[in-house]
């Protein structure tokens, strides 16, 4: 990737100050990025917290109020024609007509491209090979898993070779084998030299996508950095469990307190306690079972997993990441999930 | 990795026409392959007329007194055709609201497509739906008794006009889908000014029939031009008069209706998200 990173060489993707209402929301308050040539930035964020605004406009659905954009030298609002022609958007499947099959989708694309008939033909085999569908091809997209929808729809953006790739939520709702799958697609495209943009409530998958990631909360980037450098600031790994007699989650947060490299966090409702442990691991899941045993403090579910992005958002904000979510059905389950959240981390890394 | 990208790259206006015009077919060939992979789409949207023919034709129309020449028959087949045309933009407003709400219209203004592509192509398939479906209204209007008793020339002159009607319509229902863009909202609005417009005109029953005040409104009606012109143009002899009048007024109602919603059809287009 070096090789895209010369002196001089003007960033694929340039934000300067960009801000976005929508009457009384501001969705974006002054956000600034750089992306290098051949790079993968990640844009690690709640629902709401402004990802979906600054894709939209750097893809030039939405006009900003203010700041700038440049994506390959074009500036999106003056020159969004050329931006167009050198981006592909892809994520949540929308490119993809279910009563056509696969290679009819990739047809109609290529030609909206203005590939030539057999230019067309040529590179929709290509990208359904590329992306394992050569054998679902001529069956109608009805029929795919969610993966293959998903991979077809990425596959939908490649069709006329974009030097920038955005990629809004490209696994959110997969299954985690699907997840995996999306992932290799992914690094593969990285490796022949796209940027990519990438838009991600998973910390996990940042993480293992991409060189720099900026975290937005409210439509300010609150923290920017390498995935290492992020998960220093929350303490490594976090040890969490459940002190069933909400009564005893005080004395529970002073037992542990010695073994985390952070403060604990507790919530007095669910009885739940996290704290990081750095990489000391499964040291510190013994030292925690001892001092909870020496304290007398019944708990369930104690376990070590990796930072998710509500431990990054704790940390940096001191709010959960779903914790403004208007819709509380969501966030309920959100806290539901938690436990399956750990396992999908777990067998992703 | 090569790429077709290029900032030096301003294409005239020769290009862009062409390019519109290949963006148009190639978003007007993934509409008509969704009918032909699922013909239910086409045939629900015959098997309504159908029965409004049944029923106005063999329930309702024993008590409807016409003078047209052939009877009832005669004089409802050119109606419920222009109603069918209209009803056919339904499914304008309604793909196109599903085609927002899903992200689909993003994805596509996202790409290096002609701007105007994403709404010709779906005018250009609706059109093609809606002429395939006037022209098996015909069939069916043919076996209950229909006859066009004017000659070759002046049947084709009707669906024309009948398609072009359809058409002013779909660029009302496409307005509608987009500014509204929800499906369940945009069917229900349909229903809303559509039956009213199509049903209190002449289409189904002689406009002095009904009380004063629906006359005043069924008079002024754009479907009572389109209709009266259409049963004209099908059934000539004593309904030569009245052709031109109903055809002129006809004509401006409909260039009346392109110039206020092609413009709005476009604006909602661009501002939709």
């Amino acid at each position: 990737m070096s090789q895209f990173n010369g002196a001089g060489e003007q960033p694929a993707i340039l934000v300067e100050g960009l801000t976005k209402s929508f009457g009384k929301v501001h969705a974006l308050r002054g956000i600034d990025l750089s992306v290098p040539q051949g790079t993968v930035l990640g844009v690690l964020g709640p629902n709401g917290a402004g990802k979906t605004t600054a894709v939209r406009i750097l893809t030039t659905l939405l006009l900003p109020d203010g700041g700038r954009a440049v994506v390959e030298g074009h500036d999106v609002v003056r020159e969004a024609a050329a931006v167009r022609r050198s981006i592909g958007l892809a994520g949540q499947s929308a490119a993809i007509q279910e009563e056509l099959t696969g290679r009819e989708n990739l047809e109609i694309i290529g030609r909206l491209y203005h590939l030539s008939r057999p230019e067309t033909r040529r590179r929709a085999a290509e990208l359904l090979e590329q992306f394992g569908l050569a054998d679902a091809a001529d069956r109608t997209a009805k029929t795919y898993s969610g993966g293959m929808q998903r991979r077809l729809d990425l596959a939908a953006s490649l069709v006329g070779r974009p030097r920038v790739l955005f990629l809004d939520e490209p696994t959110t709702g997969l299954d985690p084998r699907a997840r995996l799958g999306m992932w290799d697609i992914i690094r593969s495209l990285v490796a022949e030299g796209t940027t990519l943009l990438l838009t991600t409530q998973y910390l996990d998958e940042a993480d293992e996508l991409a060189n720099e990631i900026v975290v937005i909360d409210h439509g300010l980037v609150i923290a920017a950095g390498t995935s290492e450098e992020l998960k220093n600031r929350v303490g490594g790994d976090v040890i969490e469990f459940t002190v069933p007699d909400r009564s005893r989650v005080a004395d529970a947060v002073a037992a542990i307190k010695p073994i985390g490299e952070g403060e604990p966090h507790a919530d007095p409702e669910t009885g739940v306690v996290g704290v990081g442990v750095g990489s000391r691991g499964s040291d510190a899941l013994i030292e925690a079972v001892r001092a909870l045993d020496a304290a007398e403090i019944a708990s369930h579910g104690l376990a070590l997993r990796r930072p998710s992005l509500d431990d990054v958002f704790l940390t940096l904000t001191g709010h959960g990441a779903e914790d403004e979510q208007p819709n509380g059905r969501r966030r309920g389950s959100r806290g539901r999930r938690r436990a399956d959240d750990t396992d999908t981390a777990r067998t992703a890394s | 990795m090569t790429a077709i990208t290029g900032s030096a790259w301003a294409p005239g206006l020769g290009y862009r026409i062409r390019w519109g015009v290949s963006d148009t077919l190639a978003l007007t060939k993934r509409s008509l392959l969704v009918w032909y992979r699922v013909p239910a789409f086409i045939f629900f949207s015959v098997i309504q007329p159908v029965i409004f023919v049944l029923l106005f034709r063999f329930v309702f129309g024993g008590a409807i007194p016409v003078t047209t020449p052939g009877g009832y028959v005669n004089f409802l087949m050119p109606g419920i055709i222009a109603q069918t045309a209209a009803f056919a933009t339904f499914g304008t407003a309604i793909v196109l609201a599903q085609e927002l709400k899903k992200g689909t219209i993003d994805r596509l203004k996202s790409m290096p497509i002609a701007r105007s592509a994403v709404l010709t192509g779906r005018l250009t398939a609706d059109t093609i739906r809606m002429f395939v479906t006037i022209l098996i209204m015909v069939a069916v209007g043919y076996a209950v008794g229909f006859r066009f008793l004017n000659g070759f020339g002046p049947a084709v002159a009707m669906v024309v006009l009948a398609t072009v009607f359809g058409v002013a319509i779909a660029c009302i229902s496409a307005f509608t889908g987009l500014a509204i863009g929800d499906e369940e909202a945009v069917q229900s609005f349909g229903l809303i000014w559509l039956f009213p417009l199509t049903f209190v005109s002449s289409a189904f029953v002689p406009i002095a029939t009904m009380p004063g005040w629906l006359q005043a409104f069924a008079n002024h009606n754009p479907v009572t031009f389109v209709v009266n012109a259409m049963r004209a143009m099908a059934l000539g002899g004593q309904l030569e008069p009245i052709l031109w009048p109903n055809l002129w007024r006809s004509i401006i109602w409909l260039v009346g209706i392109f110039v206020v919603f092609v413009p709005l059809a476009v604006r909602a287009y661009r501002r939709a998200s």
